[in-house]
């Protein structure tokens, strides 16, 4: 069984990233480019919804330039709170703008094994592990579909992704793997087989959908499409821009940030016009390309920036966040790979993103690592405990202990330590012994962040799926591959 | 004078000024001025000198871009009087390229597209979500010598195979070299699939392509 979920709440610590006129200068920006520009919505569905609502619509380059008042009215629609619930009540991640919630990264490629270290193309039994250590791990809010089960037919591999981790883990469930209708609804009825029902589902979303936009300045059909039917059945979908300064977007921060939010609210934007009142989230993963390759770089200081200006835009618009954070580019759990998840996590956290992604993938989202699973749930621990402030109160400002203690004592036998000294941060993977026992071992965080992994897969114990759930899934996902 | 000329030409194309480029070939033009002559000692210099100053680190993309573009303005300029005179630039090979069905990535098909272009092959770029038969029809239709597939999904990968047994039924392979690309590929992959080549970035698609045309 898993334990209680490590949220960051009511952080204390807060950052002026952009003032109230810039981010109006931004809105303003944003709904001159819908209005004027326009965003590709390469579907009929889509573009129909958008003209009936006013957009003046391009059937053959398939832009809808809307107007700016019908995008406005329709994200008011939408709720600024909600909860992300789990199959485990207990487990229920409010997204009341007061938590910060960590999820595992999504949709790697390859995993280096946690038993032999080999380097090989993910299956479902990687979904199912993975899973299961999400499960484990206190720090993890909620599990994203965290690796592709590349030995299942991809018609219905994202259903494939989703039936593992609900046999492993009690906690939410979010997926971006899905970017079909046929997909969508089954994925929607496994939900509610496991929810008892679509009415129980939209009170007790345990699955929420997140899609990509297509920088610069448009959506995929299928991405929209699977968007609005979740909608409509209540479940929490977010559209995440990834535009990427100098290549999908222009070179500057500023108009990177408008292209984006363009792409994201006027998705939000459709899916309130078809479905008002369906739980939407803003969610970005901006960065800006390598100069020399072009790539897609995971990392460094625009992306931190970035981290923490989205959200103050999410809130203007007053939805939940979901911010792409960690996520390095680094090929190894190295130097690198704690500098970007460090910063990005914080940065991230401390504007208050509702959901943070997420830990444990490496080389750009590409390659699954447990060791660096275990250590992004420290780095965000980190985090957590800088983020909590300091409290400044008669009992914290301790005069009475520092009167008895006075000038040259110390205090260790004093009451007040102990009653307060487990408020300190414990590391898990920190290396604070002395240097002759380091020097005897030589060892350190990753092979302690691989044998906690190992010893979760061997031990650690989800609450089961009741087996005719279980069966029913499977049942749900033979009708889509029959 | 020409030696200003061909130097000017040059710079416009370090610059990536298209406009001033332009401008020049016409000059060369108005002056009786081999339109080969012109790229060869003139503009092509300004490529060759971003490509090594990009090598080094020095330039960036879009610096290569700019030049291509400037490059291009130029060589639209003098085609006609080259296609008068009854010359034509050496091109290394035509190669068709695209991102396959199902998918829609395109920032790095994009910079291979471009890479070959500028490095002198004559590229056909049938941009994203591109049916399998297309490829093959492209390259049946300019004979070229290579098909690029470029794939980033784990669900569409196996489309670059499905590319190749399309080429294989309509007996264009082997005369056709396919590579493949994109971040789930890797060279096992290739191998498994029967591609030619593959590559991890737009500088190795260039050198893999020039090696499979001979160059
Ligand atoms: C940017 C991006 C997007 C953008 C694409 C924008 C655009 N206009 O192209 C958007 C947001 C639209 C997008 C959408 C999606 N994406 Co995406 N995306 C990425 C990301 C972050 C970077 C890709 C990129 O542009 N890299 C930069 C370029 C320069 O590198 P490159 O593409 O690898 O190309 C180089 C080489 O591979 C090589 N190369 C490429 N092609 C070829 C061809 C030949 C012939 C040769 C020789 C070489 C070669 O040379 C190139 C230049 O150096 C990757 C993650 C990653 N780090 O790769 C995910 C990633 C590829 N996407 C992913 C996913 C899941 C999706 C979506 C399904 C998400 C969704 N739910 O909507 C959709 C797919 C929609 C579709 N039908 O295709 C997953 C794929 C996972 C999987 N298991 O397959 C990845 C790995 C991220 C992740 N882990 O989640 N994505």
């Amino acid at each position: 069984m898993a334990g209680k979920i490590n949220a960051i709440a009511h952080p204390r610590l807060s950052l002026n990233i952009l003032s109230t006129a810039d981010v109006h200068k931004i809105h303003t920006a944003t709904l001159d480019v819908i209005e004027s520009v326009g965003v590709r919505f390469p579907s009929r569905k889509a573009l129909d919804i958008l003209e009936a609502h006013g957009a003046t619509v391009d059937r053959n380059t398939l832009v809808a330039r809307i107007p700016g008042r019908v995008i406005e009215e329709a994200l008011k629609k939408a709720p600024p709170i909600y909860t992300l619930a789990a199959r485990d009540p207990s487990q229920d991640l409010p997204l009341d703008g007061q938590h910060v919630f960590l999820g595992t990264d999504g949709c790697c490629i390859e995993v280096i094994d946690a038993f032999t270290g080999e380097k090989r193309r993910t299956t479902k039994q990687d979904s199912a592990d993975c899973a299961r250590i999400a499960d484990a791990l206190e720090e993890v809010g909620f599990w994203w579909s965290m690796v592709s089960a590349q030995d299942q037919p991809p018609e219905s591999r994202s259903l494939h992704e989703l039936e593992a981790a609900w046999r492993n883990t009690t906690k939410h469930l979010q997926t971006e793997s899905i970017v079909t209708e046929p997909e969508m609804q089954a994925a929607i009825e496994m939900a509610a087989a496991l929810t008892g029902g679509k009415d129980e589902l939209r009170k007790r979303p345990i699955l929420s959908i997140m899609q990509c936009t297509t920088s610069p300045l448009g959506h995929d059909g299928g991405s929209l499409e699977a968007g609005l039917l979740a909608a409509e059945v209540g479940l929490p979908v977010g559209y995440m821009t990834m535009a990427s300064c100098a290549f999908s977007g222009p070179v500057t921060l500023a108009g990177n940030l408008v292209v984006g939010n363009a792409e994201v609210i006027s998705a939000l934007a459709l899916m309130q016009l078809a479905h008002p009142g369906a739980p939407v989230y803003y969610a970005a993963a901006q960065t800006a390309m390598d100069l020399r390759t072009g790539g897609y770089t995971g990392g460094g200081p625009e992306d931190f920036l970035f981290g923490a200006a989205t959200n103050v835009l999410a809130d203007f618009y007053n939805v939940p966040l979901s911010m792409g954070a960690f996520a390095t580019g680094a090929k190894e759990p190295d130097w690198q790979a704690a500098v970007d998840n460090a910063f990005s996590s914080f940065m991230a956290s401390l504007t208050g993103s509702d959901m943070l992604l997420g830990c444990g993938l490496l080389h750009g989202s590409r390659i699954l690592s447990y060791e660096m699973m275990v250590m992004d749930c420290e780095i965000y621990s980190i985090v957590r405990k800088t983020l909590e402030g300091i409290v400044i109160n008669a009992d914290t400002l301790a005069l009475d202990v520092i009167r008895s203690v006075g000038p040259g004592g110390n205090f260790l036998k004093h009451k007040h330590t102990r009653q307060h000294m487990r408020e300190l941060w414990q590391p898990r993977l920190m290396d604070r012994r002395p240097y002759g026992q380091w020097e005897e071992k030589r060892d350190g965080a990753r092979d302690w962040a691989r044998a906690r992994a190992q010893d979760i897969l061997k031990n650690h114990q989800p609450d089961p799926l009741d087996p005719k759930l279980g069966a029913e899934l499977l049942r749900i996902i033979a009708s889509v591959e029959g | 004078m020409s030696a200003d000329l061909f130097e000017s030409m040059k710079q416009s194309v370090i610059d990536g000024d298209e406009e001033r480029s332009a401008e020049l070939a016409q000059q060369a033009l108005a002056q009786g001025i081999d339109p080969l002559v012109a790229i060869n000692a003139g503009f092509v210099l300004g490529i060759n000198h971003v490509g090594e100053q990009f090598g080094v680190g020095e330039m960036f993309l879009p610096d290569l871009m700019l030049a291509a573009e400037a490059m291009k303005a130029a060589v639209a300029v003098l085609e006609p009087e080259m296609k008068r005179r009854g010359t034509q630039r050496e091109v290394l090979g035509r190669v068709v390229l695209g991102t396959v069905k199902g998918d829609i990535h395109e920032i790095g098909k994009n910079l291979v597209a471009m890479m070959l272009s500028a490095s002198g092959f004559e590229v056909h770029d049938l941009g994203v979500d591109v049916p399998f038969q297309k490829f093959a029809e492209k390259a049946r239709e300019v004979k070229a010598d290579i098909v690029g597939v470029s794939a980033l999904l784990t669900t569409t990968m196996t489309g670059q195979k499905t590319v190749i047994e399309v080429l294989d039924d309509m007996g264009l392979r082997p005369q056709v070299k396919v590579i493949v690309g994109g971040a789930p590929v890797t060279r096992s992959w290739a191998q498994e699939i029967g591609a030619d080549g593959y590559s991890e970035d737009a500088m190795g698609a260039v050198a893999l392509a020039k090696k499979l045309v001979g160059k």
